[in-house]
């Protein structure tokens, strides 16, 4: 029987797997944005099965919400990502350094 | 429903102006418009300020079924905003026109990313949290990347972007962890689930994720590694811009989501806030010293402000609340004045932000020099000015709420953190001969610049009633 938890270990699972692409990544900032994607479905899931244990239906709004939101967020993170290429000509993580922080 | 529309009046009233706004500029005259639109913008903000003070009950409303509350708090936090975000919008005008970066999607910008502030600032509800801060922050993330030409622009946009959705992703599971385990989204209902002074470990890591996504947004550290880099790359308008409303709206959110959702298990929020706010003072002190780009300064500067506020919030009392609100009114004050002047700092036209350009200003141009001045010493706490007190407000705060450890250590911060500004002022006073700076002539930085330091001065007497509004502001919050 698949209970609530193997849906919360599978969400925290891509969780982590967004978060460690995020800062072990050193090649492409096209992968950041998945791993971003990665942790908003990993929410996603947890909200949904959080929804379906719960019987409620305010998880899944929530969900929708989610997913309208990261989509106008990829949009813009490719938009700037495509403004980036054109001034600096690379889109490699390692050359994000005009400024050191 | 009707009751609920006028409750949001204001925001509404503001979405439906970008839209009207945004359509409009795009079917007539575009960018030669867009000088018109900065004024009309900043109009509406004061506007919309001036109704929400005068039009405000010291009751509580909630609209949509609680998703929605509109309280003394949020109207004192809106109010803030949207002056400051209403003075950022004019001082950055002329600026942005004469370098033809001027684009009419910007008061829009700046416009749609008020609206999400004012939500963020009026949630009760975790949905209403994501899209205010979402609303807030997609609107930033374009326009830190307004200068489409410039490498420096583009990379501060992609940088914020890649670790603002970062940190949005972090609030989402925290928010996904607390409606499992609390059972509800409304801050009602989590605060009732934490009846008891103990919540469940699944509302604690919640909370914990919760903290780490907020803190990302008021730029404590940890979580501060974008803040210098967006601040240097993104056009100064919008740095300024960054320095004063959305930290208005970040801290508020972060102060109701504490207290109105987890305010029955203070203990347990007030450790980890209480060390953020020791991390942001101490490093915001210490790295500011190193810099040479008054940016980043500025950035390390807010860093280390933002850590003081923090601090009142750590006290987990109504007095904190109080003295965090009269701190970061005083801060967006303060920093209006100082990026005033960093606006028109430019030699052959050209903007500069190396500090050692202010070397002997005073002789230049003394009552600015002299305006300068006050202004560093308020921003590193120099009695009698207003900075001080807003600093003595939270470190007694933080005293009164048994964090004696915290204000000793605010203390420490407050007088290592005075030496970056001093030495701001010892450039322009004793510097050595320098290249020399030409500062513009335009009248509304000169008012700006001139205002903020006056009040600087003046505010001691009665702090133009911002104390008592404080006061039952954070009544409103904290029960």
């Amino acid at each position: 029987m698949i209970g609530l938890e193997h849906y919360l270990t599978v969400a925290a699972a891509l969780f982590v797997t967004g978060i460690f692409g995020i800062f072990l990544n050193r090649k492409n900032v096209i992968i950041l944005l998945m791993s971003i994607e990665l942790i908003l479905l990993s929410v996603n899931i947890n909200l949904v099965s959080f929804s379906s244990f719960l019987n409620d239906l305010t998880g899944q709004v929530f969900t929708l919400f989610v997913l309208t939101v990261a989509a106008a967020e990829a949009a813009i993170g490719l938009a700037i990502l495509v403004c980036f290429y054109r001034n600096r000509g690379s889109i490699a993580v390692e050359d994000v350094n005009v400024m050191k922080g | 429903m009707q009751a609920d529309l006028s409750v949001i009046l204001p925001e509404i009233i503001l979405s439906i102006y970008a839209m009207i706004a945004l359509i409009g500029a795009v079917y007539t005259s575009k960018d030669k418009a867009a000088g018109l639109l900065v004024w009309v913008t900043a109009v509406i903000f004061g506007i919309l300020g001036l109704w929400i003070m005068a039009n405000g009950s010291s009751d509580r409303v909630t609209a949509f079924g609680g998703m929605f509350i509109d309280d003394g708090f949020a109207r004192f936090a809106k109010v803030v905003i949207l002056f400051s975000a209403a003075a950022v919008l004019v001082m950055g005008q002329e600026y942005m026109a004469r370098r033809g970066i001027l684009k009419f999607e910007y008061p829009i910008l700046v416009a749609l990313a008020a609206v999400g502030m004012m939500m963020m600032v009026s949630a009760g509800d975790l949905m209403a949290v994501y899209m205010g801060v979402e609303l807030q922050s997609l609107a930033l993330y374009v326009v830190a990347s307004m200068r489409r030409d410039s490498v420096k622009s583009t990379e501060a946009g992609l940088k914020y972007f890649v670790l603002g959705a970062l940190s949005s992703g972090l609030l989402l599971y925290g928010a996904s962890l607390i409606y499992g385990f609390a059972g509800t989204t409304l801050f009602s209902g989590i605060i009732a689930a934490a009846e008891g002074g103990h919540a469940p470990i699944g509302l604690l890591f919640g909370l914990v994720f919760m903290i780490s996504g907020l803190a990302f947004k008021v730029s404590a550290v940890p979580f501060h590694m974008w803040t210098p880099d967006v601040y240097e790359g993104a056009p100064t308008p919008v740095t300024a811009f960054f320095a004063t409303a959305p930290k208005v709206a970040a801290m508020a959110l972060f102060a109701r989501v504490m207290h109105d959702a987890f305010g029955g298990v203070t203990g347990d929020w007030q450790q980890v806030v209480a060390l953020l706010a020791v991390l942001s003072m101490f490093l915001g002190a210490v790295a500011a010293i190193g810099q040479s780009n008054i940016k980043r300064l500025m950035a390390y500067s807010s860093i280390s402000h933002m850590g003081f506020a923090l601090m009142g919030l750590a006290s987990g009392t109504a007095l904190g609340v109080q003295a965090m609100l009269i701190y970061m009114a005083i801060y967006v004050t303060m920093n209006i004045g100082v990026f005033a002047f960093i606006l028109t700092m430019e030699r052959d036209g050209a903007p500069v932000v190396d500090i050692a350009a202010l070397n002997l200003y005073s002789k230049v141009q003394p009552g600015r020099a002299f305006a300068v001045l006050i202004l560093m010493f308020s921003l590193a706490g120099v009695p009698p000015l207003l900075g001080f007190f807003g600093k003595l407000y939270v470190l007694r705060a933080a005293y009164d709420g048994g964090l004696a450890w915290l204000a000793v250590a605010g203390v420490i911060a407050s007088v290592i953190g005075a030496f970056y500004y001093l030495r701001i002022v010892y450039y322009m006073y004793f510097g050595s001969e320098g290249a020399g700076l030409e500062t513009g002539r335009s009248p509304v930085l000169w008012t700006l610049l001139m205002a903020s330091a006056a009040i600087m001065v003046i505010g001691i007497i009665n702090l133009f009633g911002v104390e008592a509004a404080a006061q039952a502001a954070a009544m409103t919050l904290v029960k």
